[in-house]
Formats: C-alpha cells, structure tokens, sequence
C-alpha cells in the first residue's frame, strides 16, 4: 500500500489485513504502561489539516507517536494556506522538508488524490483523512474493527447508515468498505439527504427507520452537516426542522428498544444529543461510540505500518 | 472616434490557386481561383501569372468556421490569452471570425471596452473578431448595459451575454430580450439557475454522488432554458442558448422551435465527446461549466446537432493559467481550450459516425453561427462572388494533441496526447492565407 485514498477499490484482503494489524497492535499494547513500539522511529508523519477537527488529528497524532514516528501538525489557520500558497506549493514544500507521510483533512473532494499527484516524484505517502463530501476512510475502518470485534464477522451482516448520507464522507467510505467485507447496507434518510443516483450503490434505500430496526446488526447514526448544506437561505431546508428530523430519524430510546439484543449503535462523532441520538442511547451498552474512538488510533497506527514499515513499503 | 480605426484587414489583390479540393467534399475535385478577396473561379482554372497555389489533393474545402462563443481574455487576463494569440488559435483552428465573450476584466459592458477589443483583432488581422456586449453592467444581473451604445459603435455589436453567469432575474431577462429586438440583437444566455447550483463542481449524478462533488443538477439548465423561450416567444425576440449540455435542454429547444420561438442554440465540441467519466481523475482540467454530462446527453447533444434542434458548434474556448487550474477541484476556474481542437472533436463524434457529412459541417461550424451572429461576410456559399473566408481540411490525417504546442498562451486542454482525426491545413481570411500547415502566415 502506497497511499489510503479511498474505500473505494480497495480490496477485502487489504482491508482485512489492515484490521488484523489493529487488532495486533490493540492486543501488543493492551495493559501497557508505556504505549510505544520502535517501528516507525526515524519517520515524519506530517497531518496537514485544512478543517478543523481535533478528535481526527488526535487520533492520528497519538497513531504516529506510539509507532515513534515524528509527527508534526500543520493546519490551515498556522501554515502559509492563509497568505494564499496553494495546496500544491505547501504539499511539495512539506514533501520537500522531509515527510514521509502526509495525513490530509481538506474541504475540496478528490484533494488527497491530487496530492498524491504532486507528491509522486517525492515518494511521499498520503492518507485521506477527509475530503470534501468525498471520503473518511480510517473512519470506515476504525468502524468495521468497532463492528468486528462486537459480532465477530460483517459476513451478511445488516448495518444501517441513518441521516445526512448526503454530507457525509462517512457514509460514502462505509458503504464501500462494509458491502467488500460482506455485509449488507440499507440507508435511512430522507430523499433530500440522499445523494443522487444513490439506486446506483451496493445499498438498499428507506424513509422508515422504525421498519428497519428490527433487522439490523448494527445502526450508525450519521452527523447532520448543517455546515455543508449550501443551499444558502430557505435553500438549507433539507427537512422542516430539528424536531421533526429527530422525530423521524433520530435513535431515541423508544426505537433503540426495536433493535434486536446483539445490534451496536455507531456514531461518528461528534455527536448531536437530544436530536440525532438520545443521550440514554448514546451512553448504552449497545453503543460502541468510545470504543470507535479507541480503535481509531489502533487503525490509525495499522495504516501508517502498512503505508511506511511493511514490506513491500519502499517500493 | 472612428478615425483612428482601420478598416477590416485589406482583401489581397494577388491571386490565389487552390488546386484540387472537393468543396463541402462532395463531387469531382475543383481549382478554386481566389482574387480581390473573393472566389473569382470554381472549376478548371489556369493558373495566373504570379499566383500562389495551395496543392489540395485529397482536402475537403469548406467556408471559414465562425465561432460564436470563445473567451479571449483581454483585457485582463493576457497572462492566458490575448486577442492575438487567441486569433492565430482561432486562424489555426479554421476559423474565419469569433465572438469575443464579454466577461472580461473591466467587462465589456460598455463602447470602450468593446472597441477596444474590436480593434485589437483588426490589428491582429487573422480572424473577425466580433465583441460580444454584456447583457447587463459588470455582469452583475441588476441593470441593462448600454446595449443600443455598443450596437452603434464601431464594433457593431449584435450579440449580447452575460456569459459565465446566467441572467437569472426573470424580469431583467425579458427587458433584455424586449429592448434587443430593436437593435436587431440576440440575446445569448448562459442558462444556469443559480439557486439550484450553489456550491455545484460537477454534474449531479451517479459520478459526482460516489466521488462527493456538489452537484450541478440538469434542470438547473431546462429550467431557465424554459423559461427564456417563453419570455423570448412573448417578447418576439432573439434568443441564444449558450453551450447546452442535458438531453432535457434538447427537448426544451425542440419543443420551443415548433412552437414558432426564435431560439438558436450551439453545443460545446467536449460536452459532444466527453462525459462525466472524466471526473474519475480529480483532473480539474476536466473542470467545465456547464459542467461534463452522462454518455447519454452526449449521445443526445449529438443527435440533435445532426437534426438541427441545436443550431451550432460553439467552442467556449477558456485558456486559464497553471495556478488556475493545477489544484483541487474546488479551487480550478471552470473551463478548457477549444479553438484548435473543435473541427477534429465534430470530425470525430459527427462525421465517423455518420451523423454529419461535410454540408453539414459547414452548416454547424458556418453557416449557421454567421446567421446567428449576423455576419453577412461570413458562412457564405462556397460559390463565385462570395467572399473568400475559407478552410481547407484533411479528412484522412490525424493529429495528436499538446497542450503546450498550442498558439493559445495557456494550454489547458482536456484533449493532451489524445489523437484526434481531421486536421485544418489552411485558412483564407478575405483571400489571404491566415494559416498554413500548422503555422500562422
Ligand atoms: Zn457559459
């Protein structure tokens, strides 16, 4: 693996061994006292993060340290990015400096393809950690460990994906990565929150979360992209409004009691209480919201070993 | 005010030979004798004392390609195009004369800018350049540029538009249409109803929904395409669709025209050839608006050129800088050059199919883009008398294409190291050779 751009054509054998190194490194490190494995010793990680998100550079920045790998964080708001350097002109300016590794959360889709583009010749690696409305693909990942480890395999597994489809990069990562590793995807939102052509998908597609509740493995609430509904003006009513959102698609304890015994309860973070899922939901045992977030570094560290120290890396 | 502004580049007075050309590549081969500027002799000619002769064997002779649709970038943007370089692509190209888009930096929305223009292609003197006028002042959708002031200026300007956006007021829309009329305008829309494309990158389909682009929806184009031939037909007034790219639009237009609308449309050669498929490579000089459609609105853009629903080829030729274009998706400007590729795209998507023969070319690249833009010298019959605006083109060469070796000072094309067929050997501007083999004369 060169580069983590997409779920999209990425094969089930890399993705699982991707995971079996999480669950590796999960295990390695469990009950220690000092979380830090030599591999990545010697190496620049460098997150280059065009949007605001703690929770993701976090992640990636503990991944990086615990691997030993020297990690040093760019965002927009530090770098040149405001006095106008292009995207391109920072990246090969970065690449240049030294970086093995370049983690890039951007608001335009398909930029962390262009970067690997510029950054060819320099050889140096990029992780997607968010494009524009495109994909999140460690989000998926560190999803599909969640939902491992909670009912062992996503063989016909039934998971469904609830909410602003349309924004979220995270729904697009998921549905690629969940169906190659066998399980089934049904999408509940409304119309207006679909993407077009969505019949075009390995998905199913339904308005009523009540009905399909009762035959999932797995619900994951989606975040509701207020910022990325661009509508501008009464163009932003992509539903009437917060109650009724809630009210048909929310996961409130009364609907949470439809999903069988085994399901688990997903959320992305962060995480809109009272409206896209109850608190009493959120803090259940069914829900695995702080194991994603743990496994998110576990997932995060499998990339940059399979990106940087695996054989097969240097070519 | 006139004074200083020379009259259209001289006619030459030398004759000139072209030797064995089938005319629209029908019948027997034929000398062409061209002298004063116009087509003295169709026949066996005798070659005159002195006389230049152009060898023609094999090459389909057509009327000079009129585009109705290029962006010359100046003034402003001469880093990327200037009217001269943008006429020698233009001459190279086959083209004879073009309309020079009016959203330019100040805007041509007034008889200063658009003289300007106007005389800088004089002074270049490979093709007509016709400034386009603004619809309305600094493109802004608010208020009517003076547009009878341009007419009677000394470009004469006869097309108005708003290009690069739409105007989107219904109201504003049917003013202009009304008050065109007597200037014997046309009123030429970009058809893009803001509201329903804020934010858009790409065309809302299957495509951009699995790559994440906002989407640019079809019926953000019928709709406005709807509503401006209503307003068109109640005004008994002229209207052009620019660049029509949805299979919706084609009904919209065929629907108006039955209905006694006087309505003309042209369709971009790259929304003929290419389709969304190109938004896999993230390549933003892929980036066009209206943006690349699906396979099948190419397939239906090409049937109704082939019928005649739309009118035209029309290249929207958009030279952009490396800073412009070389980054993310978001951040490219929309659009791609078009001048020199144009007669090898509508060779390949038309003429290899079947769907046009070479009359026809000449009817989409000519004839009707001269009558639409009203230019009485331009997309005349190749017949004696007639003004001598002439292309010759080999049908059976092939060409591939380098950005870089394009006469346009930028070099975005969407077409680099593709091969392409049909090549433009020459062009006659008025009897003298404009280009020749490639190189400008
Ligand atoms: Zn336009």
């Amino acid at each position: 693996m060169k580069h983590l751009l997409a779920t999209d054509g990425l094969d089930a054998a890399t993705a699982t061994a991707v995971l079996d190194t999480a669950d590796e490194l999960k295990h390695t490190l469990l009950g220690r006292e000092v979380k830090k494995l030599p591999t990545l010793r010697g190496r620049t990680v460098i997150t280059l993060f065009y949007e605001n998100s703690t929770r993701t550079r976090v992640s990636f920045e503990i991944a990086g340290k615990w691997m030993s790998a020297d990690v040093i964080n760019v965002s927009a708001s530090s770098s040149s990015v405001n006095k106008g350097e292009s995207l391109r002109d920072t990246a090969l300016t970065l690449a240049a400096a030294g970086a093995d590794c370049m983690i890039v959360r951007h608001p335009a889709s398909g930029a962390a393809h262009r970067l690997s583009g510029w950054l060819a010749e320099a050889g140096t690696s990029v992780v997607n950690a968010g494009d524009g409305t495109h994909e999140h693909p460690t989000q998926a990942l560190l999803d599909a460990a969640t939902l491992r480890e909670r009912l062992g395999s996503l063989q016909d597994r039934r998971i469904a994906i609830v909410g602003d489809v349309l924004h979220s990069r995270v729904a697009r990562s998921n549905i690629h990565l969940l169906t190659t590793l066998g399980a089934e995807v049904v999408l509940v939102a409304p119309p207006t929150l679909l993407p077009v052509g969505v019949d075009k998908l390995p998905v199913t597609v339904s308005h009523d979360l009540d009905a399909e509740l009762p035959a999932v493995d797995a619900v994951m609430m989606l975040r509701v992209q207020a910022e990325r509904m661009t509508g501008g003006g009464p163009g932003q009513s992509f539903f009437p409004s917060a109650r009724e959102y809630s009210i048909s698609y929310g996961l409130s304890e009364r609907r949470q009691a439809l999903l069988p015994e085994h399901a688990v309860v997903l959320h992305p973070g962060p995480m809109l209480r009272g409206m896209e899922i109850a608190h009493a939901v959120a803090d259940s045992p069914a829900s695995a919201v702080t194991e994603q977030v743990r496994n998110g570094v576990h997932v995060r560290m499998a990339v940059l070993y399979h990106l940087l120290a695996s054989e097969g890396a240097a070519a | 005010m006139t004074a200083d502004v020379r009259p259209p580049a001289e006619a030459v007075s030398t004759a000139l030979v072209i030797k064995g050309a089938r005319p629209y590549g029908e019948g027997e081969p034929v000398d062409v004798l061209v002298r004063d500027g116009v087509i003295a002799e169709i026949g066996s000619v005798t070659v005159p004392e002195g006389a230049e002769v152009i060898e023609a064997a094999g090459q389909v002779l057509l009327p000079g390609f009129v585009d109705l649709h290029t962006h010359l970038r100046e003034p402003g943007r001469e880093d990327t195009e200037t009217v001269e370089s943008g006429s020698a692509a233009a001459a190279l190209g086959g083209y004879t004369a073009v309309f020079a888009m009016a959203n330019t930096d100040p805007v041509a929305d007034n008889a200063l800018v658009t003289d300007h223009v106007w005389r800088r292609g004089q002074e270049a003197g490979l093709v007509d350049v016709h400034p386009v006028g603004a619809v309305t002042v600094g493109l802004k959708g608010e208020k009517l540029a003076e547009l009878g002031t341009m007419a009677k200026s000394v470009a004469g300007v006869r097309v108005f538009s708003d290009d690069g956006v739409c105007v989107a007021d219904p109201l504003l829309m049917r003013r202009a249409l009304e008050y065109s009329t007597a200037l014997d305008a046309v009123i030429a829309q970009h058809a893009e109803e803001p509201r329903l494309t804020v934010g858009a990158q790409a065309h809302e389909g299957e495509q951009a929904s699995r790559l994440g682009y906002p989407g640019w929806p079809a019926s953000a184009e019928e709709s406005i395409v709807a509503r401006d031939c209503l307003l068109a037909l109640h005004a008994n007034a002229r209207l052009h669709v620019c660049h029509v790219s949805t299979a919706g639009t084609v009904d919209v237009l065929r629907w108006a025209k039955e209905r006694g609308t006087k309505v003309s449309a042209e369709v971009t050669p790259h929304h003929l050839l290419l389709t969304d498929d190109r938004l896999e490579t993230y390549d933003p000089v892929n980036k066009v608006n209206p943006p690349l459609r699906t396979g099948s609105d190419a397939e239906r853009l090409r049937a109704a050129l082939a019928e005649g629903v739309v009118d035209c080829v029309a290249t929207d030729h958009a030279p952009h800088a490396p800073q412009d274009k070389d980054t993310e998706w978001n951040a490219a400007r929309p659009g791609m050059l078009g001048l020199q590729t144009a007669l090898s795209v509508v060779v390949e998507t038309m003429v290899k199919p079947g769907l046009l023969d070479w009359r026809g070319v000449a009817r989409v690249m000519s004839e009707r883009p001269a009558e639409i833009g009203n230019l009485p010298e331009h997309g005349r019959p190749l017949a004696t008398g007639e003004p001598a605006n002439l292309t010759l083109v080999d049908p059976a060469a092939e060409w591939t294409v380098r950005g870089a070796e394009l006469a346009s000072i930028a070099a975005n094309t969407p077409y680099e190291g593709m091969r392409l067929p049909g090549v433009v050997t020459a062009t006659l501007l008025r009897g003298r050779i404009t280009a020749r083999e490639g190189k400008i004369r």
